[in-house]
């Protein structure tokens, strides 16, 4: 985390604007987000797949299809989605984009926002294309505004450059817990996200694990801003309002 | 009824040249070739050649010696396919149904319509006189069914008054004399049957059925079993028939004054073109999944686009900004005269009501506008999603369809056990360092990076599909693994050291867990 945006977020976590500290099923109005992972593991698609999955618990009924847009060297990095291993109630929705350039799959994305049949629209682009700058980055948070779709935009191997996301998570698998039955055998997966730039929330280090029906997380105390008890026993309400 | 037009190649070439049979350029002699992997061969030849001694199937370089004056044109097969279809839609007027049996024949229901045209004589000369009219050489035979036709078009004593009419009795006694070929069989059979004697086709039904079966036991194909096509010419099994049955597509055209050279004007002769077509497929309740536009240049070249849709639609909008990517990259030359749109693949859809209110508040795009458009720009195969397929062999669990495709009738997918979110395209080598020359690795080295293996499942083997792949194919041993750092991945040993089908096993990594 950048020294001045830690600094930063202490005085201004009293002024109630951005007091609330994000938890799981918190409603958040933010459509724009984006996860930035290492391009040799599945974190980032599996937290942006377990995000969306959290953000989207409140109707659960919605069987729309959902739109995972793919450039090639995404592709080439971290292979393709599959389908027995996607969440079942997921997995037969899924319509699946591959485009070859950056450029292509920048038009995708955005056509998937502005269609109104599909739930949520995943991206996933490998490092920092030229295609993919701030003007870019704002087309595509205005398109997923105005048409209230969820974009979920995983960037691989990418720097954090400038880029108009109202959320920014950075992640990485973390040694899951040892299952109940077979304790050499991996278990449920847990990535480690830092939520470093949000505008309503506050900036913090978790510990997320997906149990299969929801989003577990924890604050990990070590690298939180120290609040105390204070602000986890408020029920992340706002402070200042309370 | 069955039509034989025994001399279709050159009639239609002779209406193309528009000379009468013997007269013209027919006088000469001419052949129609036909590329060959040997060479050029004779797919028909005129009367004049025929008087030479040149016959069909003969080599180009065989008959120039036995007549140097051959004169040649190429065959159009294609183009007698074509005009054979037409003809089949023609021929309806004597019966409701029609089937093309190709290459030059054609089948006519025509049960109980003969006594419309006066009897079965009397539409049997209708037919030769409409058909000589057309300037087309062809036997015409009616019998009660398609086999029997068949054999007295083809191979019946037309001379006589009433040949090529058979009543219902007695249908062995008339056809007995009939050679085998009347029976449509294949050339090999043919050869076969002539080895044994059998030439006629009384010769054949006098061989017990039993013999007969037990011969060409092996046979499933109707043109390979004699026996099969002895039943359908006498009616004891069943022939279905494949019916024409005419298709008209909608088609809108504008034919331009003057040639247009320029983008903004095609665009909107475009616009103009899309809401004809949404009028006429609108008046016909369909619309179109499949549109192919076409520009005549005024160089006589003609520039084809085609659209694919993912849902029928005749929304005019929708069709222009589809195609609009699609003309980036014509070249005109001197102009265009003549732009024209068809629609080819149709399917119904019904009028709906435009909803004024909620139309304004629930903008957006549809999902069928929005597949279409990404699969204008990113290509056919760009867009699709997985669906399950009965196997157990990981890269086969799922195959990739079209994104409006029905899910296929499967029961229910497999149950498999935990399997990884992403899967690589093709699995990648990893270099291992054991513990144990036959358990799991300590270690692997994969893209560079060294991964010390923590935690692990397994092995799940999983056996190759013997039904689909060859006998020498490895099995798979797969681990689920966990590094030290909590990245969770599937790796499998290809093989085993001591199953014989190759060196020592090899490592890779297939896929991502999340």
């Amino acid at each position: 985390m950048p020294a001045g945006l830690r600094r930063g977020s202490a005085p201004r976590a009293l002024s109630g604007a951005k007091s609330a500290r994000w938890r799981p099923g918190i409603a958040a109005s933010c459509r724009h987000t984006e996860v930035f992972a290492s391009g040799g593991e599945a974190t980032g698609a599996a937290l942006a797949l377990a995000l969306a999955r959290d953000a989207r618990n409140a109707d659960a009924e919605d069987q729309r299809p959902w739109l995972w847009v793919q450039d090639k060297a995404a592709l080439r990095l971290s292979g393709r989605p599959y389908r027995p291993g996607l969440p079942e109630h997921l997995r037969h929705r899924l319509i699946h984009v591959a485009a070859n350039t950056p450029e292509d799959a920048l038009f995708a994305l955005e056509e998937g926002l502005r269609c109104r049949d599909l739930a949520f629209v995943i991206g996933e682009l490998a490092g920092n294309p030229r295609a993919l700058d701030f003007t870019a980055s704002r087309r595509l948070s205005l398109a997923a505004e105005k048409h209230g779709t969820a974009l979920w935009l995983v960037r691989l191997d990418a720097r954090a450059d400038l880029g108009s996301a109202r959320m920014r998570w950075r992640a990485a698998a973390a040694a899951s817990p040892p299952p109940r039955w077979n304790p050499q055998a991996p278990g449920q997966p847990v990535w480690r996200a830092e939520l470093f730039r949000a505008h309503t929330f506050q900036p913090g280090h978790w510990t997320l694990r997906d149990d299969g029906n929801a989003l577990a997380a924890e604050l990990s105390i070590s690298d939180a801003p120290d609040h105390g008890d204070l602000v986890r026993g408020s029920g992340a309400r706002s402070l200042a309002a309370g | 009824m069955a039509i034989w037009c025994a001399d279709l190649a050159l009639d239609r070439w002779r209406l193309a040249e528009g000379c009468a049979r013997g007269q013209g350029s027919d006088a000469a002699p001419l052949a129609l070739i036909a590329e060959t992997a040997h060479g050029p061969r004779l797919a028909a030849v005129n009367a004049a050649a025929a008087e030479q001694g040149v016959r069909a199937h003969m080599m180009l370089a065989d008959a120039r010696a036995l007549c140097p004056a051959l004169g040649v044109r190429p065959a159009d097969p294609a183009g007698d396919l074509a005009f054979l279809e037409h003809l089949a839609l023609w021929a309806q007027r004597w019966g409701p149904w029609s089937a093309l049996d190709p290459p030059d024949g054609l089948i006519v229901d025509t049960t109980g319509a003969a006594h419309l045209f006066g009897g079965e004589a009397a539409l049997l000369a209708d037919a030769h006189a409409q058909l000589r009219r057309r300037g087309l050489l062809a036997r015409a035979a009616i019998a009660p069914t398609a086999g029997a036709a068949w054999a007295l078009a083809h191979c019946g004593a037309q001379d006589r008054p009433d040949g090529a009419v058979l009543e219902g009795e007695a249908m062995l006694e008339r056809l007995g004399p009939l050679p085998v070929a009347a029976l449509r069989l294949d050339d090999d059979v043919l050869l076969l049957l002539r080895r044994l004697g059998l030439k006629r086709i009384e010769d054949l039904a006098g061989i017990g059925r039993e013999a007969l079966a037990r011969r060409f036991r092996t046979r499933r194909a109707p043109a390979a079993n004699p026996l099969v096509r002895l039943d359908q010419l006498l009616g004891r099994v069943p022939e279905p028939l494949l019916p024409v049955i005419a298709a008209e597509q909608p088609m809108v055209q504008r034919r331009l004054m003057e040639p247009i050279r320029h983008r903004a004007l095609l665009d909107r002769v475009l616009t103009d073109l899309a809401e004809d077509m949404a009028r006429a497929l609108e008046a016909r309740g369909e619309g179109a999944r499949r549109l192919e536009l076409a520009a005549w240049k005024v160089d006589g070249d003609v520039l084809v686009r085609r659209l694919e849709m993912a849902a029928a639609t005749r929304d005019p909008a929708h069709v222009c900004r589809l195609f609009a990517a699609r003309l980036d990259d014509l070249d005109v030359g001197f102009g265009i005269e003549l732009v024209r749109l068809t629609a080819p693949w149709t399917e119904p859809v019904a009028l709906a009501q435009a909803d004024l209110d909620a139309g304004a508040e629930r903008h957006g795009t549809s999902l069928a506008a929005c597949l279409d458009r990404l699969t204008v720009r990113l290509g056919e195969g760009a867009v699709r999603r997985p669906l399950p397929r009965a196997s157990h062999v990981p890269e086969r669990a799922q195959c990739w369809a079209p994104p409006l495709e029905p899910q296929p009738g499967l029961q229910e997918d497999f149950a498999f056990h935990e399997r990884p979110l992403k899967l690589l395209d093709r699995p990648e080598p990893i270099a291992v360092i054991y513990e144990a020359p036959d358990g799991l690795p300590r270690l692997f080295r994969w893209r560079g990076g060294v991964h010390e293996i923590a935690r692990a499942e397994g092995p799940e083997r999983i056996a190759p599909e013997w039904w689909r792949e060859r006998s020498t194919v490895r099995l798979r041993d797969y681990y689920r693994i966990e590094d030290s750092t909590g990245r969770r991945y599937w790796i499998y040993r290809h093989g085993l050291a001591s199953d014989g089908r190759g060196g020592a096993p090899e490592w890779f990594l297939q896929g991502l867990y999340a």
